[in-house]
């Protein structure tokens, strides 16, 4: 009982906060949204809500597993060899350095129109690293040992990578897909408010800012929390179901 | 049977190269059980990794059943101090893995039977649906031995699998131990640094002398029995330790020397 009603009390006090700020420094709604905008501003677009909602959500997700299977694949191949790993580290981290937001213009300028591809592309290539990180890491620091008790049965490369060093690194895997998930979600919103004529919850939101309207843009920003909490449990339950045993391990 | 004929052994780093073994010869006939004791850092775990022909020797000859050791072969068994179960599978699950990798013909039900009948040896049946991390460090090292043993291996190689545990723990180790070479049939090499595991487990002791490793005195136990602990406090007993005390001394003394 305790465990929802404080934070349910601390979101009313916060709430309670906003409205009382706006009425008290009578800002209009060019200027400022209160919370009793909102509820209007959602059912005024609530066609669109949905429709780019889901927008947003599909391409966050494709675009997560976009990066899943090349961060993996990548994590892997360095995890494997000494070399491939020395090679490609540097190129990683200098890719990584630079923000991503400045790609975003050039994507949209290079694949101009494209605004699904654009947008899937965005979310995979800002979230794909610290999944082959984590992975590369998991299997390099596999212990001999685990690797010589099938090896020594004469299992394969395959075999031992599938029994033993996959499952092991799984929850560094799930520690890396939760950082992901949010990163992914940032990419897909930088691509719809840059890219022109987008759909999506990102374009939505660019809409309210040329109209000035600041309650469409607080929906928005309540639609985003309320869609990246959903994706980042999606993943938890991804965890629970799949590395469930490291849970119990650290208690 | 094992056998090591003239092996030389080093491992090569970028500055330095670092001789191991030098000319070690010993055999381990079928079913037998010898041990190996040394000075720490001897070289002795790559004794286990040339039989399991997980590495090659640079020089000389492995041989298992007569047949030169040039890969890895599913006769074998393996146990190190460190029990590596797989935190994932349970109990039961960790016992079965080597039958997923070595071919065989037997059921599901067989494979279970087969590991059941393992665990119920040591005294695990009890925890074969348990997770490894639920188990104390002597009942893991049990799973790891019933994990080496159930695709019924020839040769069954042991790199200080007790050295871990606590001194009561080991010793009810060594007699789960000869509790399973009488109910299997495998040759079995033992790497310890005990010298009463090695007199209490072994039909012959062989010590190896300081890096670079080779044969520098070896001695058959010549016991009765094997069943209980207090073999190890007779005069024959005593005297044998005594005998591998000097040895290892001596070792370790002529290892000095050389550096």
């Amino acid at each position: 009982m305790r465990r929802f009603l404080v934070p349910l009390i601390a979101m009313l006090i916060f709430v309670m906060l906003w409205e009382w700020l706006v009425w008290f420094n009578e800002w209009p709604n060019y200027k400022m949204a209160s919370p009793s905008d909102l509820g209007p501003a959602f059912w005024k677009y609530r066609i669109l809500f949905f429709s780019f909602g889901w927008d947003t959500l599909w391409r966050t997700v494709v675009g997560l597993l976009l990066s899943i299977f090349f961060g993996v694949f990548l994590g892997m191949i360095m995890g494997f060899s000494k070399i491939i790993q020395e090679g490609l580290y540097p190129l990683l981290i200098g890719f990584n350095a630079i923000p991503k937001a400045t790609i975003v213009p050039i994507l949209a300028l290079i694949f101009v129109g494209q605004h699904d591809f654009n947008t899937v592309l965005i979310a995979f290539l800002i979230s794909f690293f610290p999944i082959a990180v984590s992975v590369s890491i998991g299997l390099s620091t596999l212990e001999p040992e685990y690797r010589d008790i099938l090896r020594a049965l004469g299992a394969s490369k395959f075999t031992i990578f599938w029994k033993i060093a996959l499952p092991k690194t799984l929850p560094e895997f799930f520690g890396a897909l939760k950082v992901a998930v949010t990163l992914a979600f940032i990419g897909t919103n930088l691509m719809e408010i840059v890219s022109p004529h987008g759909r999506g919850l990102g374009a939505l939101f660019d809409s309210g800012k040329t109209n000035s309207d600041y309650p469409l843009m607080f929906a928005v920003l309540i639609a985003l929390a309320i869609l990246g909490i959903l994706l980042y449990y999606m993943v938890v339950f991804l965890e629970r179901t799949f590395a469930g045993w490291a849970d119990q391990l650290s208690r | 049977m094992i056998e090591f004929d003239g092996v030389y052994h080093k491992f090569s780093t970028k500055t330095s190269e670092l001789q191991v073994l030098k000319n070690l010869s010993f055999y381990v006939p079928k079913s037998g059980f010898s041990a190996i004791i040394g000075p720490s850092g001897c070289g002795k775990s790559t004794v286990t990794k040339l039989v399991a022909g997980l590495i090659k020797p640079y020089n000389g000859r492995v041989l298992l059943n007569g047949e030169m050791v040039q890969t890895p072969r599913s006769n074998i068994g393996m146990a190190f101090q460190n029990p590596v179960l797989l935190e994932w599978r349970n109990i039961l699950q960790n016992v079965m893995l080597p039958l997923e990798i070595v071919k065989n013909n037997l059921t599901d039900l067989q494979k279970k039977e087969r590991a059941r009948e393992l665990l119920n040896l040591v005294g695990l049946i009890e925890y074969e649906n348990n997770r490894p991390s639920e188990l104390s460090g002597g009942m893991r090292q049990r799973a790891s031995l019933c994990r080496s043993l159930i695709h019924q291996p020839e040769v069954l190689i042991l790199d200080e699998p007790f050295g871990a545990l606590d001194a009561f723990t080991r010793e009810d180790l060594w007699l789960t131990m000869s509790r399973l070479r009488e109910t299997g049939s495998f040759t079995c090499l033992i790497i310890t640094h005990d010298i009463r595991e090695a007199i209490f487990l072994a039909d012959e002791v062989i010590v190896l002398s300081g890096r670079p490793a080779t044969n520098q005195f070896s001695i058959k136990t010549e016991k009765e029995n094997n069943d209980n602990l207090d073999q190890l406090y007779t005069p024959h007993s005593t005297k044998l330790l005594n005998i591998l005390r000097e040895q290892i001394k001596l070792a370790r003394k002529n290892e000095m020397v050389e550096r």
